[in-house]
Formats: structure tokens, sequence, C-alpha cells
């Protein structure tokens, strides 16, 4: 099992090597890929119907609980036949479709990535692994969708898709994570047992609100639907696979999925209806006012997934199956709408649905898909759209004091999705042939094969309903684990359901009669595009690199001052803040020294030179002042027994005031830059940091010391070293390779100084 | 004496943050000077103050025998006012260079690394 998901990924990965060296056999040879696996995952469905769902294993990160668990059973079935057998068809017809384009073998690659990312999806038993794949699904399809990648308005969808999915996909990673937090396990199939757990704990809202958000923008639900009509940028091979089958039923899945972990509640039903609602009777009303193939589709998809929320959200029994009907029907018949919108561009050039008619002269087979996709869309009898809508009116209908107003929403989105239908799968074939595509031929049978063998399936489970009663009964439990025993059939005998239909029906061809797809109507509604949730994305996404900008700009603002004025602020007022809240200093008296009038001296002349070097207008008053603090200095630390520093200091700090003094007369004048309210600021904020240090000394001077390593130093320090002065053998002995490594610092800095003396930039004139 | 040190740790930080934050390149050299002096009395008075009682073993024995002050402070000490000497004696000769150079003393003016010199 675990081959037959990562298949994809594997043939990805060599497909570099590979199509170097035989660039053609690519095209032949990878559409055996999905159509192995289908039938792979074909020879389970016996298995499955029987027994139920089947497991597999393999351990990958156990500390974590993280493990490659597949769970074979309905709904992961139909999803994985759906996956690899339309992608084995959508392999094939691309091989012809893109056969002239320079990086085809790479659009392979693309595609054999989605499609293993999609069965590890579907497969996946494990949360988190599940994640993986979800996420891995939104990187594939970023390339499948920029496939054109010179164009700019395919990178823009490409990454507003991206952007879309993957922001859902990580709000989708908190809900699992936080999922496996409540139940202890990532496992869905042990999740399953404590779906109780679940729903009775407290943060059960927030889960279903994460789960939602990553499902709603995986399937393109309002308001996240925005990226989807965008991605038909993609070649139409992508948008048939993406958007018929797999990417955007993702989504879908989850839910599904989810349905007997999470759902049942108040909250989870109408969640769903509402968002689900909304949306179908929003994208449905959008796809009259396009013209383009394409965009129809593209519209109409989402209110296909629309009506799929909202049956979930309804969640009867009913709803339930209906739901899983409409997943295959949908993906039969939205696959060969999208396979003909395919053909018809290749062969005519345009898509443009008010150009196109009279093309069934030219190429009988494709008009004949066409008509069949949209009889099935439009629920006609003996073909599988009929059976899916009546189950589905069945689950509104009876849906209690409700009924009448979902039955209703329900009714137009069909009739709506009926009109669009229509358009796109009986309008180009039907009428005179205009003249400027008399030229156009018939395609070649890797193009029209696919969607007539997708077609005929149509036809065939919607005359023989029974075909599917294993299969959908197996997804059925899967969604509702008690579930009824079903039987399909086409005859429900004469209800209010199928009086629903006929309206349908009736209305619908009206509404194809009197309705011409025009760009008028387009343009009617452009004046609301500055409410589309597209703009308002857009404008977020503008104003959030605005504050960026503005933030970066604040903070890194190249005054180096500045920088150290924020960190010291930020440090001041923290440990300020600390030291208030919770810090006593408690003085020890006895720790205190006396003062002698020598020692108050110095710190009388230490005081006064500090002042004096902060006021003083000359450059020769500031270093004398430096001087002077240096030598105050040297006399403390002869006071309190550091005879070396106190050395050290004397001759460093002479050296100092002396290499100053040489330098001066090339130093600049002493000016001042600051305006008086700069210098106060800074003043405040300096006697900010020199009080909180004065604290932070007098604290720690409170604390007890303790000396282990001074004792080992000075004990040993003859001992071991044969030195009697213990700072020197430190510093020369047991530190010994420090004080080394110093002195190359020292030597460098001499270096630097030295260059610097002679550096002449400007070789004309010598200094 | 201790309360008195820790005041001028105090002013030192505060008059070397003070200078630091000046426009005038001279001036940070100040501020940074002010900076290492207030840090070395800061490490000098946590190693606490001993009068009259240098880390140094007498002629006669072989350990200490009476209480000495902390020589670890003043071997940090020690290594950095001859660092600190590196690293300012540098500074200096580098805003020499700066002035002669492009004959400005303020860093407002020195944030291109571009120009043509």
């Amino acid at each position: 099992m675990i081959f037959a998901v990562i298949s994809g990924l594997i043939s990805a990965a060599i497909l570099p090597i590979f199509s170097r060296f035989k660039k053609d056999l690519v095209p032949k040879l990878y559409p055996f890929i999905p159509l192995g696996i289908f039938i792979y995952l074909a020879s389970f469905l016996q298995h499955v119907v029987s027994e139920g769902a089947q497991f597999w294993s393999y351990s990958w990160i156990p500390s974590f609980g993280i493990n490659l668990d597949f769970r074979l059973d309905g709904l992961s079935l139909l999803f994985g036949l759906m996956i690899t057998g339309i992608g084995a068809l959508v392999f094939f017809y691309t091989s012809y479709y893109l056969k002239e384009d320079k990086y085809l073998d790479r659009f392979y690659g693309y595609l054999s990535m989605f499609m293993a990312a999609m069965l590890g999806l579907v497969l996946s038993d494990n949360l988190i692994s599940l994640f993986i794949f979800w996420e891995l699904t939104s990187i594939s399809s970023f390339f499948l969708i920029g496939y054109k990648n010179e164009d700019d308005s395919s990178q823009k969808s490409a990454l507003t898709a991206l952007g879309v999915t993957g922001f859902g996909g990580l709000v989708l990673l908190a809900g699992l994570i936080w999922i496996g937090h409540v139940g202890g396990t990532f496992s869905y199939t042990e999740l399953l047992n404590s779906s109780e757990i679940l729903q009775n704990h407290q943060s059960y809202i927030w889960i279903v609100i994460l789960v939602f958000v990553g499902a709603f923008t995986k399937s393109a639900q309002f308001p996240f639907h925005f990226w989807l009509p965008g991605a038909m940028k993609a070649p139409t091979p992508v948008s048939t696979y993406l958007h018929s089958a797999t990417m955007v039923k993702a989504g879908i899945y989850l839910l599904a999925r989810f349905t007997p972990l999470l759902g049942g509640t108040d909250i989870w039903n109408w969640t769903l209806i509402i968002v689900g609602g909304f949306t179908m009777l929003y994208a449905a009303i959008h796809s009259l006012f396009r013209t383009d193939l394409k965009s129809i589709l593209a519209y109409s998809t989402i209110s296909a997934l629309g009506i799929l929320v909202f049956l979930l959200g309804i969640g009867t029994e009913d709803a339930l199956l209906g739901a899983g009907i409409f997943i295959l029907t949908h993906a039969l018949y939205k696959a060969t709408l999208f396979l003909i919108t395919g053909i018809i561009d290749h062969e005519t050039g345009t898509r443009e649905v008010t150009s196109l008619a009279g093309l069934q002269k030219i190429m009988k087979p494709v008009a004949l898909a066409g008509y069949l996709a949209a009889l099935s869309s439009a629920g006609v009898p003996f073909l599988l759209g009929f059976i899916s809508k009546e189950v589905m009116y069945e689950a509104s209908f009876h849906f209690g004091s409700w009924a009448i107003l979902l039955t209703a929403a329900l009714v137009i989105t069909k009739i709506i999705l009926f009109v669009a239908g229509f358009w796109v799968g009986i309008k180009p074939f039907t009428g005179s042939l205009p003249e400027e595509h008399k030229s156009a031929k018939m395609p070649s049978p890797l193009l029209w094969v696919p969607p007539v063998l997708l077609a005929s399936l149509s036809l065939i489970f919607g005359a023989l309903p029974w075909l599917l009663d294993g299969l959908m009964q197996s997804v059925f439990t899967s969604m509702l684990p008690e579930a009824p025993e079903i039987h399909l059939a086409v005859w429900h005998g004469f209800n209010w359901i199928l009086g629903l239909s006929l309206i349908t029906l009736a209305v619908g061809l009206v509404l194809y009669y009197t309705l011409k797809p025009s760009k008028k109507l387009i343009e009617n509604v452009k004046t609301f595009d500055r409410i589309a949730p597209i703009q308002l994305m857009e404008n977020i996404a503008m104003s959030f690199q605005g504050f960026a900008e503005k933030w970066t700009g604040f903070f890194q603002n190249g005054f180096l001052r500045n920088y150290v004025i924020t960190i010291l602020l930020f440090l001041t007022v923290l440990a300020g803040y600390r030291l208030y809240d919770g810090v006593d200093i408690h003085l020890d008296w006895n720790q205190i020294s006396q003062i002698t009038p020598s020692e108050f001296l110095v710190v009388i002349l230490m005081v006064t030179s500090i002042i004096f070097a902060l006021v003083t207008k000359t450059r020769t008053g500031v270093i004398v002042a430096l001087g002077i603090i240096g030598l105050a200095n040297c006399l403390f630390f002869l006071y309190y027994s550091a005879p070396d520093l106190a050395m050290t200091q004397f001759s460093i700090d002479i050296l100092l005031v002396l290499l100053f003094m040489l330098v001066l007369f090339q130093l600049p004048k002493n000016r001042s830059f600051s305006t008086r309210k700069i210098r106060y600021r800074d003043g405040l904020l300096s006697l900010m940091f020199g009080s909180l240090i004065a604290i932070l000394a007098l604290e720690v001077f409170e604390a007890p010391s303790y000396s282990e390593v001074s004792d080992y130093y000075a004990e040993n320090a003859y001992i071991l070293a044969k030195g009697k002065n213990v700072v020197n053998v430190i510093l020369v002995d047991f530190r010994g390779i420090d004080t080394m490594v110093e002195t190359v610092v020292l030597v460098i800095a001499a270096i630097g100084v030295f260059s610097l003396l002679n550096l002449n930039l400007n070789p004309k004139s010598k200094d | 004496m201790e309360l008195l040190l820790i005041f001028i740790i105090g002013l030192l930080h505060a008059a070397g943050i003070y200078m630091l934050l000046r426009r005038s390149m001279f001036k940070m050299i100040i501020g940074l000077i002010l900076l290492g002096n207030g840090v070395n009395l800061l490490i000098f008075l946590l190693g606490r103050l001993v009068k009259g009682k240098p880390p140094v073993i007498d002629e006669a024995s072989k350990v200490f025998t009476e209480i000495y002050a902390d020589p670890v402070p003043q071997a940090l000490i020690l290594t950095a006012i001859v660092i600190g000497f590196g690293l300012q004696s540098f500074a200096i000769i580098l805003i020499k260079r700066v002035y002669k150079v492009l004959e400005t003393d303020d860093l407002d003016e020195l944030n291109s690394t571009d120009e043509e010199i």
C-alpha cells in the first residue's frame, strides 16, 4: 500500500533523470502509474464492501505518535478510485493536449506528485500524516496552477491559491493537534471511540472552527472561494483534475471524514448549512454572469461544493447518502465538461460560449459526451445526476421546520446549475456552425475517449444504480457507522420529490431558452467587485505589506543610536518593572566599610570630572577629565588591594591620554548637533539606565557570594604554578591560553591602527 | 564606601550612555571609555572590597594564612583594561581617518557606503 501511495512521489523524483535520456517516453509511460494504482485499489473493492475498512501500518516517528497508517474504507476507496481513475484519463488526455509543450515532462512530474499527495490524504489514518499530505496537495497544486509561469496572471492565481489553501492548512494543523491533544491519540480509527469526549470537551467549538477553516479554504467555500476561479488559469487537464475530483474535494473529504467524529452537534450542522447554502446560491448565480466556459465551470464547481457542504450540514441519513452519491456524480460530469472544454479550446482556439455553436457536426463523440454530462448535471432520469438529486431533495424536504427554505434554496441552485451545465455541455454543439469555426477538426482519440468514457459511466450508473450499491453502502457506513442498508433505484414512485425534480427540469429548460449568456451581464455586476472577497484579501495583503514596511522602517531605521535607545529602553522598563514588582533591598550595614577622608576626596574628584567631561565644550578639557577619571579609578584599585590593576590602569590611562593628545589637532571641532529636546530625552534615558545599573549592583552586592573558584586559584597558585602573585598566576598560567588569545586581539588592533595610519585612499595626494 | 562606589558606577554608566548617544563621533568614543571604566569598577565592586590585602602569598608561606582580596575579578578587569585600550585606540585612529577623508564628525552624514571618495 505504501508503495502505491508514494509511487507518484517516486516517479516525480526520478523524472528529471529519466526525462534527460528518454523524454519522449514520459507521456507514454506515466499514464500507466495512476492506471496501475486504480486497478490495485479496485481489487480491494470486494474486501471493503464485505469486510469493512482495511488497515496498513508503517512506523514513522512512533515517539510522537506519528505513523504512516493507512485506512481504506468506503470513503477513502471512493476518493482513491476517483483520484486514480480520473487521474489516469487526465494523464492520457494530457499526453496529446500538451503534446507540443516544452516542459511536458515537468508537468507530469507535478501531476504525479499531486496525485500521490491526494492519495496519501484520503488514505491517511494518522491525523498528522493527513496534514502533511494535505499541505503537499497545496504545494503541488501551486506548481500546477502556475504552470504557465511566464504569465503574470498565472503566477498571481497560483500564489493566491497557495496563500488561501496554505493558510487553511496551518489552521487545520492547529485543529488536528488539538484533537490529538483532547483525544489522546492521532489515530483516526482510535479517535472514533472517543467522539463523545471530543464533543463534550470545552474546546470542542475551537476545534470545529479550526477544522472548518481548513476545509472551507480547500473546498472554496464563501468567503474563501475566490482562489478557485483564478486557478482556471492552469491548463485544462489541471482544472479537470483539481476541480472535479481531487483538490477541492479534499475539504469535503475532511468534513465527511470527521462527521462521525465531530458531527451531529448544532454548531457543526448549522455552520455547514449556512456556509454551504450561501456558497451554493452565491456561486450558482455568479456562474450565470460568465461567458468563458471555464469560468462558468469554475463557479458551478464552487456551487456544487456548496451543495456538498450543505448536505453534510443537514447530516441526516438521506443527506449523507446524497453527499456520497453526489461526490461521484459531480466528479463524473464535471470532469467530462472540463475535458470537452479543453477539446473545444484546443480545436477552435476560443472558450467564449457566445461564439460557439454547432460543433456536433465536426466532433460527434465529444458532443455526445457533452450532452450526457449536461443531462447528468441537470438531473435527467437514467443519468446519475437524477439519483443524487432525488436523494438530496429527499434529505432537505424532510429536515424539520426549515425544510421549505432549505429545499427552495437547493431547487434554485439546481435550476441554475441546470442552465450552466447546458451552456457548457450543449450550447457549443447545437445550432448552426459559425463560419469562423468551420476549419475545426475532429480531435485525436486520446482527447475524446476520456470524456466519452466518463460520460458513459454517468449513464451506466444512472440507468443501473444497483451497480453502486456496494460501494455507496460502504461510503455511507464510513460516514455513519450505523447506516441502514441502501438500495439505489431510478424509480421512487409518484411523490413530492419527483414533483420537485420535474419543476427543476421545466424551469431550467425555460431559463435555458430565455437566458442567453452575454458579456453585458458581466458589466452589470462589475460594480460589486469592490466588496468582493478577493478584493478584500488583496487589500489586506497590500496593507499588511505596508504595515511591515512601516514597522521595519521604524525599528530598522539605520541609526545605530536609535537601536541602542530601543534596546536600553526595553531593558530598563522590563528590569525596572521586575525590580519594582518583587524585589526588596535590605542593606546590611556591617558589610559597608568606613569612608576615609582620602577616599572621599577621590570620590569628589571623580564625580566632578565626570560632570566636567559631560558639560565642557573644549576637547582638551574632556581628555583631561578622562585622564583624571582613569587615575581616580587607579586609586580605588590601589586602596582596595589590587596593585596589579592600579599599575595597568595607570599606564593605560597615560597612554590613552597621550594618544588622544597626539591626534587632537587632527580631530574635528567639538560641535553639538542635537537639539535641546533630544538631549533631555537622552539624558533621561541615561539616568534611568544608570540608576538601573546602580540598583542591580546593590542587589548583587547584597546577595551572598560564593568563592570556590577564587579559593581554588588562591590555594593552588603556589603549589601547582609556583607563583605567589595569584592574579598573575591566573593570567599567565591557569588561563594562559586566554591571555595569549588576548594578546592576539591586541596585535590585531595594533595592525588595524597601523594600517589606518598608513592608509592612503587617494594616491595622488600624499599625506 | 561601597554605596559611594555604587553611585559612581551608576553615574559612569549614565554618562557613558549619554555620550554614546551623541551624534559626534568624538563624544561617542568618550562614552565608550566612560562605560568601560564603569564596567570595570562594577566587576571590582562585586568581587567585594577588601582593604590592604592584595592576593599575593607571603614570602614565607605556600598558601594564604589570612583573608585576601578575590583574585578572579582582578584578573578579569586586568584583561578588560587591556582589551579596552586596544578597542579605544583603534576607535580614536578610526575617527581621525574618517574625519580626514569625509571631513565630518556627524554620524548622520555617514549613512551611505557607496559614496565616491
